[in-house]
């Protein structure tokens, strides 16, 4: 246990500080600073709620249309703030590498846990939002936690996978673009995922992310969200999109790790 | 005493150390010519620089190493590499106790944060948690004699300003270990004097010392021992001085041979009416009681009355160490005929201390016009035996009595 302390004592301090730093230089120069980080979502979700809740109407055929549309809005833009804010941040602190050795993978848990604060940030909003529109909360609320946990190890995951890519291949960063607005379409953040044709949807929701934010829309929102469960019979299924993230993210680690003594030279 | 001294411990042992870089021709950083090279068979496009070969050295506890080459000898990479920044290619690096290497002042310095902002960035990067810095932050302030300006965005800093924070950052840093690039090439006479105060302090406090670098008067003030790297190859290690020699011989020789090239148009500039055709400086390489000699011929182009010859010498550095001319030292020129040939010789007793100078002859005319302005037209080297850390190294001469009280 103490060696573990020691073992993690520079990571954990140089974590503490990059985060901080990530913060502090985000709103800098802004009249009302930190607040924008709530003002923000709040603005964006009035806009989202007005276009597809009011005026589109998109999927107002389930209960809360709009905190289960901004709840999975959220979820997603969490995804692509550290997927797509990792690819250059190896190559970004390229100079800091060649002056210090420091563990690099701080640099992308770092990037994590900024999207992760904001993300916390986000769901004060969410609660604003589910207060307005006279949500219940119930105990599988608490699903979320778990939730939150798969989609921090599947971004992070996929996050390592990017950064050290891109170090060699610099295309990464347009492909990753390219790769993200499909996946947006691929998942139902927008629209509902029972419009699918059956087929589709059973496909649709082995897809991590659509996992994720179907099973957070059920537990935080309404019981009308489908899941696994309404696709799915055999429970062993319902394991794929939970191994696929794990998958992700120790091969993620793995090749992170053999490339990251090189990055002082490549980058 | 009967007490047996323990053997001093190994601080760093660098174990038959190479590292090669491979430089490719066409780097692979798009998918088209990832793509592209499936299809050749063979990848001749690599080119394998070898930036160090089989380094082997061990370092004690308490030493102050020196590690001296000439630029891409490959003293830095092995500083990289003993910093653990890049990896060795084949060989191993053992150290023992906390390492910090100051590669650069200030590492993480964000130009966008207030100065005490970056007091607990470049702090976590040497290792101290936000409790140890604020121990030491007014230390830290009062040392770098900053105290008014730490809310203040590190943008907004001179960069003595700046230099001095990182270098208070880096004196507090608690190492057993320290890796030192060459920070003494930056700031001013003031900050250079609190630098060898801090050398000093770590000599006195027996850290182990790791110190790269071009300036051979620190590296023969503070080094124990040091390491000549020339070529990627270890060449020799000795004792700081004999380092220091060494290195000093293979710089004056390899200058020496580009002299020719020097004789670059630029330097030389003037009306011609009276130009130099031939300089002679001997000898080459000036020891200890030797008299500098220089020869200069020149030739009127016309009728010239009251030309005025000289000469300047200047260290490496561009300093103007010496000069004359026939005026100063009352030698009447007779008047010149159109081409008429004037021969001039000076002989200078040797003031000069180890290193590189160069020779620049004049002539002008009593109105001050150049006729002919030549800079380092001739360079020559002193070796002297002992080595003198001041501009210049006169014979001096000192007597010592003892004046006893009656």
């Amino acid at each position: 246990m103490q060696k573990l302390r020691e073992k993690y004592h520079y990571p954990r301090i140089l974590l503490r500080e990059l985060v901080k730093t990530d913060f502090k230089l985000r709103y800098q120069g802004s009249t009302l600073g930190y607040l924008w980080s709530l003002l923000r979502p709040l603005f964006m979700f009035t806009i989202l709620y007005l276009v597809f809740v009011k005026f589109l109407k998109i999927n107002n055929k389930v209960e809360h249309p709009a905190v289960y549309l901004l709840l999975g809005i959220v979820l997603w833009n969490y995804f692509v703030e550290v997927t797509t804010g990792s690819i250059t941040a190896i190559v970004g602190k390229g100079d800091l590498m060649r002056k210090i050795n420091f563990p690099k993978y701080v640099i992308i848990l770092a990037g994590s846990a900024s999207a992760l604060i904001n993300l916390g940030l986000n769901f004060i909003v969410i609660a604003i939002f589910m207060f307005i529109n006279h949500v219940d909360l119930t105990v599988y609320a608490l699903l979320i936690i778990p939730l939150v946990l798969q989609l921090f190890i599947l971004s992070l995951g996929v996050a390592f996978w990017l950064s050290a890519l891109f170090v060699k291949l610099r295309d990464v960063i347009y492909i990753w673009d390219v790769v993200t607005q499909a996946g947006f379409y691929l998942t139902p953040v927008l629209y509902l995922i029972t419009l699918l044709p059956d087929r589709l949807a059973r496909l649709s929701v082995l897809n991590p992310m659509a996992q994720i934010i179907q099973d957070a829309r059920y537990g935080l929102v309404t019981k009308q969200s489908a899941t696994m469960a309404s696709y799915w019979e055999n429970a062993l299924v319902w394991l794929i999109p939970i191994l696929l993230c794990l998958i992700i993210f120790a091969t993620g680690a793995l090749y992170f790790r053999s490339q990251s003594k090189k990055f002082a030279e490549e980058v | 005493m009967s007490e047996k001294q323990p053997d001093k411990q190994i601080a760093i042992r660098v174990d038959h150390v190479s590292k090669n870089f491979v430089l490719p021709h066409e780097r692979v950083t798009s998918v088209k010519s990832a793509f592209v090279k499936l299809f050749k068979k063979k990848d001749k496009s690599k080119e394998v620089q070898h930036a160090l070969r089989d380094i082997n050295f061990e370092v004690q506890e308490g030493e102050f190493f020196g590690i001296v080459g000439r630029n891409g000898s490959g003293k830095s990479t092995l500083l990289k590499i003993l910093a653990n920044i890049y990896l060795p290619t084949k060989g191993k690096i053992y150290t023992r106790g906390k390492l910090v290497p100051f590669i650069e002042l200030g590492v993480g310095f964000n130009p966008e944060l207030t100065g005490r902002e970056n007091v607990y960035l470049n702090g976590a990067l040497l290792g101290f948690n936000t409790k140890e810095i604020d121990a030491i932050y007014d230390e830290i302030v009062s040392f770098a004699e900053l105290e008014d300006f730490m809310d203040q965005k590190l943008k907004n800093y001179s960069s003595g300003m700046q230099v001095r924070l990182a270098f208070s950052m880096a004196t507090r840093s608690e190492a057993d270990i320290l890796l030192i690039d060459e920070v003494l090439a930056v700031g001013d006479a003031e900050f250079q004097r609190k630098c060898f105060n801090y050398f000093h302090e770590l000599k006195r406090k027996k850290k182990t010392v790791i110190f790269v670098s071009h300036d051979m008067n620190a590296v023969r003030e503070y080094c124990d021992r040091a390491i000549l790297i020339e070529s990627s190859r270890a060449q020799q290690m000795g004792t700081a001085d004999a380092i220091a020699q060494l290195y000093t011989r293979l710089f004056i020789e390899s200058t020496n041979k580009d002299d020719d090239a020097a004789k670059n148009p630029d330097l030389r500039w003037g009306t011609k009416e009276v130009s130099y055709t031939s300089i002679a400086v001997t000898p080459r390489v000036l020891s200890d009681e030797e008299y500098l000699q220089i020869k200069l011929v020149a030739t009127a182009a016309k009728d010239i009355e009251g030309a005025v010859f000289g000469v300047r010498v200047r260290n490496a550095a561009g300093l103007g160490l010496l000069g004359t001319n026939s005026k100063l030292l009352k030698r009447p020129v007779p008047p010149l005929k159109a081409g008429e040939t004037i021969k001039l010789e000076w002989r200078v007793p040797n003031v000069f201390k180890d290193g590189k100078y160069s020779v620049d002859p004049a002539i002008t005319l009593q109105d001050g016009e150049i006729c002919d302005w030549w800079d380092d037209a001739a360079t020559f080297t002193t070796k002297k035996n002992d080595h003198i850390p001041y501009v210049i190294a006169p014979d001096i001469e000192m007597t010592i009595t003892i004046a006893n009280q009656s």
